[in-house]
């Protein structure tokens, strides 16, 4: 396997000096590093966000495709089959007009969509797809994940005044109010991870969850009712069904995006999608292995860690987010509420004292 | 070289920042331009190496105060007349106000940092975050806790106040909606079948 691949390194390390050879020319020694810096940096950045880009886009299908089948229905089969629908749907929206309403304060809601998508694409510095393939290995990794995406919600409020819309506006209010009410019993849920990882690198959360046993050195069983609270605040966080109250299509249209055509609703649309693989990732990461097998590693063949493990867990997350759209009805308004101050705040409370308790005494087996 | 090409970048982005909250005409910029000044100053922050304060800092500030600030903001029957009213009457009280911490923070600045050099390059493996968690659990833990406490009775106390229970306002118990048994709303009742009158 490897000589195949052994061409094509030598290749890329030549071409590489080349660029550093090229670079030193054009700058002098003094500069030339921190320009290869950039170009390496921002190479490594296109290599996570191309991939996400198409992720994202079959994402769209996958949902339309099993939220199709789960209501005994085709789902997109025209356009190459099926296959080719999301970049239809892409071509379709880059054409349409983008119209901006009279009374909108223009700035605003053209950095609005702006606002939504930076905090989904910049929290992937962090996240590990394998033990060495992260571009920021950063010591206070959950911390910079948390506060990333706290600022999504942004993007969502200023849509929503920006629009001088009443539809728009109500959309925001409920979207704020949730999201803030919701990223506690988050944080909570994550106070958890970083007692049991006993550090805030995502690196290490991942090889604090390695072992003998496989699956059964995962964090979701000691952190359960954490993983089921991360779970569903993710998808609150997200803003999807059944907690879409800030679209809610039959009460206020379809909330904070109501005044967006063409590419900027295309933009919050992208936001959306890659704000629930970035949650089904993290849920990956933190409680479910990260690229860890599930076997053991003393087996053959499957024992071994590696990228298509974290693959296959967050496309289980990920149908688990489009089973919940096709299956709940939407929650009431103060439901939600409820569920998040009354409910998962006092869980992950009572959750994190059990934990410190546990991990006192020698029935915790999950110290590396 | 680069990091005071950075340092500068970042101070006058702040500067221009803070400026904008305090002339900016309509409130809502206001707020915008304060988280702004919130983000750039968390990255001169860690530009010093202390990155859990500066993530902190947009984590607690940007992530939620200033969400609630805007929240309220948005919300406000805006009077830019009104607000511009009493600029002449308050102008001397704030003048006051903002020389007096211009002088403060002036002193303490001169006083305690004139003639002190950059501090020595931290080793590799520091963890600003680690110091900071062994600092305020060992040592600083008695502050800290009285803090946390604090804080935790202004918020009871800020809610005990606002919470006003009017009697004419509806409410579901979810326990007892979830007790429902069929048989407490459900009552079938079996007829005879009757014949259609032609």
């Amino acid at each position: 396997m490897s000589a195949i691949f052994q061409p094509v390194l030598n290749f890329g390390t030549f071409l590489w000096g080349l660029l550093g050879a090229f670079l030193v020319g054009l700058l002098g020694p003094d500069l030339a590093p921190y320009a290869l810096y950039a170009v390496k940096t921002l190479l490594l950045i296109v290599c996570i966000v191309a991939p996400l880009m198409i992720c994202m886009a079959y994402l769209t299908l996958l949902e339309r495709k099993v939220i199709g089948w789960m209501q005994v229905r085709q789902g997109p089969n025209r356009v190459g089959y099926g296959w080719l629908q999301p970049i239809a749907d892409g071509i379709k929206l880059l054409m349409k007009e983008v119209i901006i309403p009279a009374g909108a304060n223009k700035f605003l809601f053209v950095l609005a969509p702006v606002m939504a998508m930076m905090p989904a694409l910049a929290a992937w510095a962090v996240i590990p797809f394998g033990p060495e393939m992260v571009l920021a290995n950063i010591d206070a990794g959950l911390l910079y994940v948390m506060a990333i995406t706290s600022m999504g919600v942004y993007g969502v409020i200023i849509a929503g005044w920006a629009s001088n819309s009443k539809y728009a506006f109500l959309g925001a209010l409920r979207s704020a109010a949730q999201i803030v009410s919701y990223e506690i019993a988050m944080g909570f849920a994550l106070v958890g991870v970083l007692m049991a990882a006993q550090s805030l690198n995502l690196v290490e959360i991942v090889q604090g969850q390695s072992g003998t046993y496989g699956a059964l050195n995962w964090f979701f069983i000691p952190l359960f009712p954490f993983f089921l609270i991360y779970l569903i605040a993710g998808v609150a966080e997200t803003n999807r069904a059944p907690f879409d109250v800030a679209e809610g299509e039959s009460e206020i249209v379809a909330g904070f995006h109501v005044e967006y055509s063409g590419m900027t609703f295309a933009v919050f649309f992208l936001a959306e999608y890659i704000s629930m693989i970035l949650v089904a990732t993290l849920c990956s990461i933190m409680f479910l292995g990260g690229w860890l097998s599930p076997f053991p590693a003393s087996w053959p063949l499957v024992g071994f860690g590696g990228f298509h493990w974290l693959f296959a867990k967050v496309f289980f997350v990920l149908i688990l987010f489009i089973w919940f759209r096709a299956t709940f009805p939407r929650y009431r308004y103060d439901q939600i509420m409820r569920l998040g101050w009354k409910v998962f705040i006092p869980i992950t409370i009572v959750w994190i004292l059990v934990l410190g308790a546990w991990m006192q005494t020698p029935l915790w087996v999950w110290w590396k | 070289m680069f990091s005071t090409f950075i340092f500068y970048a970042f101070s006058t982005v702040l500067i221009a920042a803070a400026l904008g909250v305090i002339t900016a005409r309509n409130p809502v910029h206001s707020a915008l331009l304060l988280v702004l000044a919130f983000f750039t100053a968390s990255g001169l922050w860690i530009q010093l190496q202390a990155e859990f304060l500066a993530i902190a800092l947009v984590l607690v500030y940007v992530g939620a105060v200033m969400v609630l600030f805007l929240f309220v903001v948005m919300m406000l029957d805006i009077n830019l007349a009104q607000l511009r009213e009493g600029f002449w009457r308050y102008l001397p009280l704030g003048g006051l106000v903002g020389a007096l911490l211009v002088l403060e923070m002036g002193t303490l600045l001169w006083l305690r940092f004139a003639g002190t050099e950059m501090p020595p390059p931290l080793p590799a493996g520091y963890s600003n975050t680690k110091e900071l968690g062994r600092l305020i659990y060992t040592e600083y833990v008695y502050p800290f806790e009285i803090a946390a406490v604090i804080l935790l009775v202004a918020i009871v106390a800020a809610i005990s106040l606002t919470l006003r229970h009017r009697k004419n306002s509806k409410s579901q118990n979810p326990a007892r909606q979830v007790e429902v048994k069929r048989a407490d709303r459900v009552r079938i009742v079996s007829m005879p079948s009757e014949k259609r009158e032609e």
